[in-house]
């Protein structure tokens, strides 16, 4: 049986940092969960399946139940919790509600930073790539139609946030 | 669940890993993208003592093209060489390849080394590999070898890298001339393995096929390359490969493979399914190839 020490480890999340005292073995999302308070981060299959613990590690979306969290040491996470500024929802979160994108919202946190990731590299997507960027998340209650639509409603605000940016 | 404890080596250099690993090498794992290894430590189907990191090394993420090469260092994640530009000019068909692999979120994680050593059989890295050729760069304490791609597959999730050996870098042979590629896979879903698949890579010589290179991967406990196929289209004029050639090739490839059945399909299913896709693989190899020629 191997000795099981624990080590701190600075995890910088939504751009604040903490310390926290763990197992090697534990996942980035147990950690987050349980040693940062941050419980939005959902767990679904614990074996990268499901999409429910999707975060973001410097800007890339990754399964945070693939990750120890000693591995995301110095990199920027980021999780639905530094999404609304100030009680106000962000342009996707505000497209899944508006379009209904959400009904038990087990896997939305999950979907929600796969939309940023997929929007961040595609920002006008094709209803297909919207598909193929979200395939790797799973909901049980949706049916994903409204998903689709939040998401392409997302792109269009994200779209027009940037032209009147642009304008004044 | 959750992974049983071990204790994880932030290596620095390919020289402390390969220390570590020599130290212990049946209690100990090589982490590259975890995609793979830490599902299974989370089923409980993996309990190494020590997780040999190798992300943090510096310099280990290169993407190189060469002349007729491209190597791949070993934490060169998925993603990064789908969205190489140089990748797609030297290996198209890699690039086609690897839209499959998962889904983005593992491929923003996932290496392309890694998933040759891990070596699914229902997997695509591998099979694109063992298709376009090339050597595995095997490092250990004691020195490095070359492992030929097809030397690298012995069975099922095993390869001819010894526990006390890391891949650093695999080099695949990027297809030049007038070649062309067809890569080909029914899922049930999007992202999913392989439940059979088909890469294929012919190269046109005097309107002749001077090269004939067919894989099967999801058939058997590995990739495996049709012998039997690729005899009978070497030295054929791209006019002569008709509709009677084709389901030839069909036939012998369904022949060459007894896989097993499982909850995906049967392999009665699975075999039919190959000889149709490596018909396929050959009349949009030839059309990519004559494109070209
Ligand atoms: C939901 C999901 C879907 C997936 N779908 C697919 C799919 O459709 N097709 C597919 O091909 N893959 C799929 N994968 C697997 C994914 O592609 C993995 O990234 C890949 O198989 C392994 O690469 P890795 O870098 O993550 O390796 P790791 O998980 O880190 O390692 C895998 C194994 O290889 C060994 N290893 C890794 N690197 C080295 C090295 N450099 N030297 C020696 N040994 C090494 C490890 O010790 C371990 O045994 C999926 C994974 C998930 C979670
Ligand atoms: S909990 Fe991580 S993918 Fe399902
Ligand atoms: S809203 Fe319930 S799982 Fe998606």
């Amino acid at each position: 049986m191997a000795t099981n020490p624990k080590q701190v480890v600075t995890l910088t999340v939504n751009g604040e940092a903490h310390e926290v005292l763990i197992e090697g073995r534990r996942t980035l999302a147990d950690v987050l969960r349980e040693n940062v308070g941050l419980t939005g981060t959902k767990l679904g299959c614990e074996h990268g399946v499901c999409g429910a613990c999707t975060v973001l590690l410097d800007g890339s979306a990754v399964r945070s139940c693939l990750i120890f969290a000693v591995q995301a040491e110095g990199a920027e996470i980021a999780t639905v919790e530094g999404l609304a500024e100030d009680g106000k929802l962000d342009h996707v979160q505000q497209a899944f509600t508006d379009n209904h994108g959400l009904q038990c919202g087990f896997c939305t946190a999950g979907m929600l930073m796969s939309v940023h990731a997929l929007l961040a590299e595609n920002p006008d997507p094709t209803e297909d790539e919207i598909r193929v960027g979200l395939n790797g998340n799973l909901c049980r209650c949706t049916g994903y139609q409204n998903i689709v639509k939040s998401t392409a409603a997302a792109a269009a605000a994200g779209k027009a946030a940037r032209s009147s940016a642009q304008a004044s | 669940m959750k992974p049983p404890p071990f204790t994880h080596h932030a290596c620095r250099s390919v020289e402390e890993a390969l220390g570590l690993l020599d130290a212990d090498p049946d209690g100990s794992k090589v982490i590259s993208g975890g995609q793979s290894l830490v599902p299974m430590m989370n089923l409980r189907l993996a309990s190494p003592a020590h997780l040999v990191d190798l992300n943090p090394i510096p310099g280990l993420n290169g993407i190189d093209v060469g002349r007729g090469t491209l190597t791949l260092g070993a934490t060169a994640r998925q993603h990064a060489v789908e969205r190489s530009a140089d990748v797609t000019a030297a290996a198209p068909l890699l690039t086609a390849a690897l839209a499959h692999v998962g889904h983005p979120q593992i491929r923003n994680r996932g290496t392309v080394v890694g998933s040759i050593c891990h070596a699914d059989p229902a997997a695509e890295m591998p099979a694109v590999f063992l298709t376009l050729g090339g050597e595995v760069t095997a490092q250990s304490a004691a020195g490095t070898r070359s492992i030929a791609a097809e030397d690298f597959f012995d069975s099922y999730l095993t390869t001819a890298l010894e526990p006390n050996e890391i891949a650093t870098a695999v080099t695949f042979n990027t297809p030049n001339g007038s070649s062309g590629w067809h890569f080909e896979e029914v899922t049930r879903r999007h992202g999913d393995f392989a439940i059979i698949g088909v890469v294929a890579l012919l190269t046109l010589a005097d309107g002749r096929i001077s090269d004939a290179r067919l894989t099967i991967f999801g058939g058997a406990a590995t990739p495996v390359r049709l012998p039997a196929v690729e005899q009978l289209l070497v030295g054929v004029a791209a006019g002569d490969v008709d509709a009677d050639l084709l389901a030839q090739a069909a036939r012998e490839a369904s022949a060459a493979l007894r896989p097993g059945d499982d909850i995906h399909a049967s392999g009665d299913y699975r075999r039919h399914v190959a000889g149709v896709l490596t018909a396929r693989g050959i009349r949009t190899s030839l059309e990519r190839a004559s494109a070209r020629a």
